[in-house]
């Protein structure tokens, strides 16, 4: 077994782990290293092939592997370390990281910070209970994208996707694409989960019906799929009765949600926020674990990943900084908690606060739609800081820049969204963490 | 000598034909190999495990349930002891966990006394009863609200998959012949006795038949003749939950039983998940493995009984399994009609725990029909190790990985499963051909993903092992596709694993 050290460790060479990387490299980390288990970087980007990445992190259209391989031409210019179909089997406390793979076999790596970066994981059907049997046919949207994007397989001819996450509404577009008939996509929740641009390029555009409030039943097929029962839901997603229909299909793909994939922090001891499903983190995106940052979708799950490439850069600066010695350290952490109207708040806490830092920037998500809202800061209690928002969905981050001055000496805060009283301006241009 | 596995052609003769590649079936036929016949098991599905014996609790019964004198009380005391020694030398993971009937109350606590001294009659070792706080300690998870238990030390789980496939290759390697998609349509009986057996895949003459079809073995007797017994199919469902909530259970739970079933169980598996279910809902169609809304609810309140605090959100899969009931007992014997036809059948619980044993009480149920057996020389009890990468400590894992590279690659994320061990699993004497039948074998796709990850890879593996177009690949049974062709590029190009 080979040891080797570094100052900086990715796990994953996603857009996370990547960005992390060359934010680590340009912050003075000196031996930087990405680990990758597939046998290019790039992650899930490589298998999105449609447009719509980039607007905001480079100002320009471009698909997911273009997104990609302007940060792989990144990394090949660096001097960062890359190793491909490498597996890392532990990432232990301290720094300790075993690997494992075909050409350098089990290899172990003392690395003084660590970026979680691993990404997510989808939703499967087991997981939401779907009665039924079990035929072929049945596939997550991202194993069917891969499947018919990066191998040439169609799953299908005859589809229905259950669920209106991003993916799905992608896929429903690229499956038309391929010559498949698409019948409809059905939803629970009485809202959409994607993106509405994707509601209207990938189902408004070729007619494809979204189904919201609906719920799939039961799957039928010994041998493959050959159809669905679908029924209306109220609004405690209650079955209604006598509302029950089928629809034939051969495939049914689902996109029911998505997992940060933590099973390394969970067995390193990691705290992790129950609804994010990802790592308890501080402004600088360090875990509870000293020396273990996290970033990207195995933080919590983005709808862009121009926002996973900005946090990954906190995350990569702040673990360059720790590798340095000069991440401030010590002070009691302060909780940050997602109030009224607000799902989920990243970070969850936050470390003493820099001198000269002007701005801490959250990522939130909705608990539910709303029209024109106000973003609250509670401060110990008191409301701090407020600003409008002219709509807000579950499926869109909000971003939000909270001046140091609001957030004061209070120890507790916490954010909510209220309705907006009358007419809402327009959202406020946000700027760049400081 | 070495038999065959796979879909290819019958042999024109065998002494006996075993039909059903159950669990049963598979036991049956490695037991027969010990013997100078020729053996061939025929299974209509393209593996061996993809009926009762794919879906079912994977639990070796520690045996005070069965009436002392039936087949039932006999053969899952002698399995469970049989599995003890034959699990580790056939590849059978198997963890002697022990097993408790909780009871709720006084009542259930009589019951638990009376379930006692049945399993004393049936020569079950070490039973004892638990008061409330010793059963708490044991199982902190479990309802407070509960009155004691029964202990049974030699209650054990099993992987039921791995059982089938460890009997089937041992069987393998001794001689047999299993060929699969070779559905029975026809058995030739000539003055009341048998002489062939026809299949889709061709006839087969012989003189000796071992129905061991599980939910079909009702419909294969009637096809000689014998209209003795009816199965009826009884459907179970189940909820299987992520390993990061194994701890939740330390041994298997029942509740205390009622007339119809064991009732619904929380119980760890061998490979650190843990299951509820099953229910028990007869049913018509041989081949209904849904699950239904109201049966899952069903099994959801039934085991919140036994443990109140379930972790519903770490639920990764829900399958059904049928069981093939005949009656109270096993069918065992021979066919009261048709001579050199033998059952097996109606093997319901506790028949995982019975295999073996039912493989021993077979041959002499076959010897007493007629059939000449002559010790055979040189037949091996046990199948080589297959090195589980996972289960290995890091010195142990390097090695592997420099001895075959392929070790070093990690296809399931989620199990840690690496390349060459599903490539071993597909280049085994009992090999794999489907990506269930990979998954049954060596976890791939088993875990919390669901294949969602390794999904394609695997198929990709199973094509270019196979040497078949990853168009032809299938999740489980004879039609079960995956993949079409995209139009635009056509079959002709491989994949990447």
């Amino acid at each position: 077994m080979r040891e080797l050290s570094y100052d900086v460790v990715a796990i994953g060479g996603g857009p996370a782990g990547m960005a992390a990387a060359l934010a680590a490299r340009e912050a003075g980390a000196e031996r930087v290293l990405i680990i990758e288990r597939d046998r290019e970087l790039g992650g899930i980007l490589q298998q999105c092939i449609h447009n719509g990445f980039g607007l905001r992190r480079f100002e320009e259209e471009l698909t997911g592997p273009g997104y990609a391989h302007r940060y792989i031409e990144m990394v090949r210019n660096s001097d960062i370390d890359v190793w491909l179909d490498t597996t890392v089997l532990a990432a232990e406390p301290g720094g300790v990281i075993t690997s494992v793979s075909p050409q350098a076999g089990l290899q172990v790596v003392r690395a003084t910070s660590v970026v979680y970066a691993m990404g997510c994981r989808e939703r499967t059907r087991g997981a939401i209970r779907t009665p039924g049997s079990r035929p072929a046919g049945v596939f997550t949207a991202g194993a069917a994208q891969r499947m018919v994007n990066m191998e040439g397989y169609l799953p299908g001819k005859e589809v229905v996707i259950v669920g209106s996450g991003d993916i799905g509404l992608i896929m429903a577009r690229r499956m038309t694409f391929e010559g498949a008939k698409v019948k409809a996509v059905f939803e629970i929740m009485p809202y959409s989960n994607g993106l509405t641009r994707n509601i209207v390029q990938c189902l408004e555009d070729f007619g494809i019906p979204l189904y919201l409030g609906h719920s799939v039943t039961a799957i039928h097929g010994k041998d493959r799929v050959t159809g669905i029962t679908v029924s209306q839901v109220n609004e405690k997603l209650e079955i209604v009765p006598d509302t029950a229909f089928d629809v034939a299909c051969d495939c049914v793909l689902l996109s029911v949600g998505l997992i940060p994939e933590n099973e390394l922090g969970r067995a390193a001891g990691l705290m992790l926020d129950p609804i994010t499903g990802g790592a308890l983190v501080d402004q600088f995106r360090q875990t509870s674990l000293p020396g273990f940052f996290a970033a990207g979708n195995v933080l919590h799950v983005h709808d862009l990943v121009d926002w996973v490439s900005e946090e990954a850069a906190i995350a990569g600066r702040s673990a360059a900084r720790h590798a340095r010695g000069e991440l401030p350290e010590g002070g009691a952490a302060r909780q940050v908690a997602a109030g009224e109207g607000i799902r989920t708040v990243v970070p969850q806490r936050l470390s003493p606060l820099e001198p000269g830092k002007m701005s801490v920037r959250f990522y939130f998500r909705a608990a539910r739609p709303m029209g024109a809202s106000l973003l609250q800061l509670y401060a110990d209690g008191e409301l701090a800081f407020e600003r409008k928002l002219r709509i807000v969905k579950p499926s869109e981050m909000i971003v939000a820049d909270i001046p140091v001055r609001k957030i004061g000496a209070a120890t507790k805060l916490e954010f909510r969204l209220a309705p907006a009283p009358g007419k809402a301006e327009t959202e406020e241009e946000i700027g760049e963490e400081a | 000598m070495t038999g065959t596995f796979g879909a290819g052609p019958l042999p024109a003769t065998a002494d006996v034909v075993v039909i059903g590649g159950g669990v049963v079936g598979c036991a049956i036929a490695r037991e027969l190999t010990r013997f100078e016949l020729s053996v061939l098991l025929i299974e209509r599905a393209p593996d061996v495990a993809t009926g009762t014996s794919k879906a079912n609790s994977g639990i070796l019964h520690a045996g005070f349930d069965a009436d002392p004198g039936t087949w039932k009380a006999k053969l899952n005391v002698r399995g469970a002891r049989l599995y003890a020694d034959l699990a580790e030398g056939l590849g059978i993971p198997r963890k002697a966990t022990g097993s408790l009937v909780v009871a709720k109350d006084a009542g259930q606590m009589d019951t638990v006394a009376d379930l006692r001294q049945r399993g004393r009659d049936n020569g079950v070792p070490g039973l004892e009863i638990w008061n409330r706080d010793r059963l708490l300690a044991h199982e902190p998870n479990v309802s407070p609200e509960v009155a004691g238990a029964l202990w049974a030390p030699s209650g054990a789980i099993v992987c039921p998959f791995l059982a089938t496939v460890g009997f089937a290759e041992n069987a393998i390697r001794n001689g047999a012949r299993i060929v699969t998609e070779c559905a029975v349509t026809g058995i030739d009986v000539v003055g009341g006795a048998i002489t062939a057996v026809c299949t889709t895949r061709g006839r087969v003459a012989t003189r000796f038949v071992v129905n061991a079809a599980g939910l079909h073995s009702g419909a294969v007797a009637r096809l000689a003749g014998d209209d003795s017994f009816t199965i009826r199919p009884r459907r179970g469902e189940y909820i299987l939950f992520d390993r990061s909530v194994g701890q939740l259970v330390n041994t298997v739970l029942f509740p205390t039983p009622d007339k119809v079933s064991k009732g619904i169980l929380v119980a760890p598996t061998v490979h650190g998940n843990v299951f509820i279910g099953p229910d028990a809902v007869d049913i018509d169609d041989p081949d209904d493995r849904e699950t239904t809304a109201g049966g899952l609810a069903g099994i959801v309140a039934g085991a919140r009984r036994i443990v109140p605090a379930l972790p519903l959100g770490t639920a990764i899969t829900e399958f059904a399994g049928l069981r093939a009931a005949a009656g109270k007992d096993f069918v065992i014997g021979p066919s009261p009609v048709t001579r050199g036809l033998v059952h097996a059948a109606g093997i319901q619980s506790p028949g995982l725990t019975s295999a073996p044993a039912i493989g021993e009480a077979m041959v002499e149920v076959l010897a007493e029909a007629g059939l000449k057996l002559r010790p055979r020389a040189g037949f091996v009890p046990v199948n080589p190790a297959k090195p589980r990468f996972h289960d290995l400590d890091r010195p142990a894992q390097a090695a592997l990985v420099a001895a075959d590279p392929l070790y070093g690659r990690v296809i399931c994320r989620c199990e840690t499963i690496t390349e060459a061990e599903i490539v071993a699993a597909i280049l085994s004497p009992c090999g794999a051909r489907t990506v269930d039948g990979v998954k049954r074998r060596v976890r791939a796709g088993a875990g919390r993903c669901q294949g969602g990850f390794c999904g394609p890879r695997v198929t990709a593996i199973l094509a270019r092992e196979l040497g078949i177009p990853v168009t032809a690949v299938r999740k489980d049974s004879a039609d079960s596709w995956l993949f079409l062709p995209r139009a635009d590029i056509g079959a002709a190009e491989g994949i990447h694993a």
